[in-house]
């Protein structure tokens, strides 16, 4: 099966300021294959490198070493991220804009013509429930709002591949719901999602493989069925192992 | 250019909804309102003063206008964030600083083109004479000099840490070589060496913004600049602009977004 997004060895570096100027590892040769219609989470503590990584898919950062590819095509070229859509964990939009005015603008980005712009912007509307607000500018929205706004210019050019950093993160049980279920609409569309998220009972609900990484370096990769036969317990307690978290006894 | 053209759009409709572009605006507009419509002792040739008067206040609000807006254009993308779900699109930095440009290019001639049209207005209705050739010209050169003004200002908002110093140090240099630049070979000759050459460096890099201003001629009524002499500024003024996108781009091609 031909990997959809693909990275070799993915090492990254950051440089320390301080009395002894060094360097940081924050990722240690990652590597990761993620196959077209699959839903695959990515997994780990804070600080671990998942933020990183997706910032090298994005091509927001150059890898120090090694390399990533989406499509086959390098991270570092603009067209890689052609067939792509992506929600950041928080919500920045242009606030002096309408949502009809910025998915007009990502449309434009990709060249979609006037028409075709059209519709799809009156579906994803439709899709995340906008449809009455679509000529208020963003600045007016709730924080649910803005999110759905995310959701929607994210899928503007029917991407194949959505990467989805911490997706429901500060939102309600509703909206937490709202996202799962685009996101299960999307997995048996057969579009391929790549998602990080600290909710596991959700990507125990929704992934189909996921790759726990902590401290820079990938701790395991598989099937979330094969993780909980394995460590007979929820992903939540796999993944407590996984990392290798000690519970302190408590006094 | 759809890329381009998109972030274009975005820049304007960004001016048209901030209200600090309005309050400079309508301040500008009256104050060359209130200055076209006095008459002082009844004096015919008083007018003269008051176009020149009104010339630089087009002048400096053009400036401010540009350097303002263009200063904060890539630093409020990386602040606000809006950075990342653009670049996470087939977009390259280049086409950011391209659009940025463009944007804030077409959005300084629109409000310039205002001014001169309420100019034209006021001083025509005192002056009972139309000099619109004269009028489009000198609006065209300081349109193509804005063009200078608006990509050293977006290379300073990539080398300076803030808006606010951006806008300051720019403020001063383009100040600075309007009201020097065209003397310094002049100061260069009283100078000995090495400071004479530094001198001489200086006047032969910087743009010389002065070129462009053709305010004397509009309020003396000396008539046209030849148009080829014009097209040879826009050639010049072009040659500096497309030097300072490149450097912007140099610059913020590498510049870590995180």
């Amino acid at each position: 099966m031909d990997a959809i997004l693909q990275t070799e060895n993915l090492c990254i570096e950051y440089r320390t300021r301080g009395l002894k100027p060094g360097t940081k590892p924050a990722l240690k040769g990652l590597n990761l294959s993620v196959h077209a219609g699959e839903v695959f989470g990515f997994l780990g503590p804070n600080g671990a490198g998942k933020t990183t990584a997706i910032n090298v898919l994005l091509g927001f950062i150059p890898p120090t070493r090694g390399t990533a590819y989406l499509f086959g095509i390098d991270v570092r070229q603009p067209i890689a991220r052609q067939r792509i859509g992506y929600l950041p964990e928080m919500t920045y939009y242009y606030k002096f804009l309408t949502a009809e005015e910025l998915l007009r603008f990502y449309a434009r980005i990709f060249g979609l013509p006037h028409v075709e712009a059209d519709k799809r912007i009156d579906h994803l509307l439709k899709l995340v429930e906008l449809e009455t607000a679509r000529k208020r500018l963003i600045k007016t929205y709730s924080k649910g709002m803005q999110q759905r706004v995310g959701i929607a210019q994210a899928l503007i050019n029917n991407p194949d591949l959505l990467i989805l950093d911490e997706p429901t993160s500060g939102l309600d049980p509703l909206g937490r719901m709202k996202v799962r279920e685009i996101i299960q609409r999307l997995k048996n569309e057969g579009k391929t999602v790549f998602f990080s998220s600290h909710e596991l009972g959700e990507v125990e609900t929704v992934c189909d493989r996921v790759a726990i990484i902590n401290q820079g370096e990938l701790k395991t990769l598989g099937r979330v069925d094969d993780l909980v036969a394995q460590h007979h317990a929820n992903l939540e307690q796999a993944f407590l192992n996984i990392i290798g978290y000690q519970p302190q006894p408590i006094s | 250019m759809n890329t381009i053209w998109a972030l274009t759009g975005v820049v304007i409709k960004e001016l048209y909804r901030r209200k600090d572009f309005y309050v400079l605006f309508v301040l500008t507009a009256v104050i060359t309102f209130a200055a076209g419509s006095v008459r002082f002792f009844h004096d015919p040739n008083i007018v003269r003063y008051v176009k020149d008067l009104c010339m630089l206040l087009i002048w400096i609000s053009a400036l401010l206008i540009t350097i303002v807006m263009a200063a904060r254009q890539i630093p409020a993308e990386r602040e606000n964030r809006t950075i990342f779900p653009l670049l996470a699109k087939p977009v390259a930095r280049g086409q950011v600083i391209l659009g940025k440009f463009f944007g804030c290019w077409l959005a300084s001639g629109t409000a310039l083109a205002v001014f001169y049209l309420f100019f034209a207005i006021i001083t025509g209705s005192r002056e009972h004479y139309w000099p619109v050739l004269d009028y489009f010209q000198a609006f065209l050169l300081q349109w193509i000099m804005l063009g200078i003004v608006t990509a050293m200002t977006l290379l300073g908002s990539i080398i300076f840490a803030a808006p606010s110093s951006t806008v300051t140090i720019l403020f001063v240099v383009v100040a600075g070589i309007l009201f020097l630049g065209r003397h310094l070979n002049t100061i260069a000759l009283h100078n000995s060496e090495p400071m004479r050459s530094v001198i001489y460096t200086i006047y032969f890099i910087i743009p010389h913004l002065e070129l462009f201003d053709v305010r004397e001629r509009v309020v003396n009524d000396w008539g046209l600049v030849n148009w080829l002499d014009c097209g040879l500024a826009a050639l010049y003024a072009a040659a500096y602009t497309g030097l300072f996108l490149l450097l912007t781009w140099l610059a913020f091609r590498r510049k870590s977004l995180t």
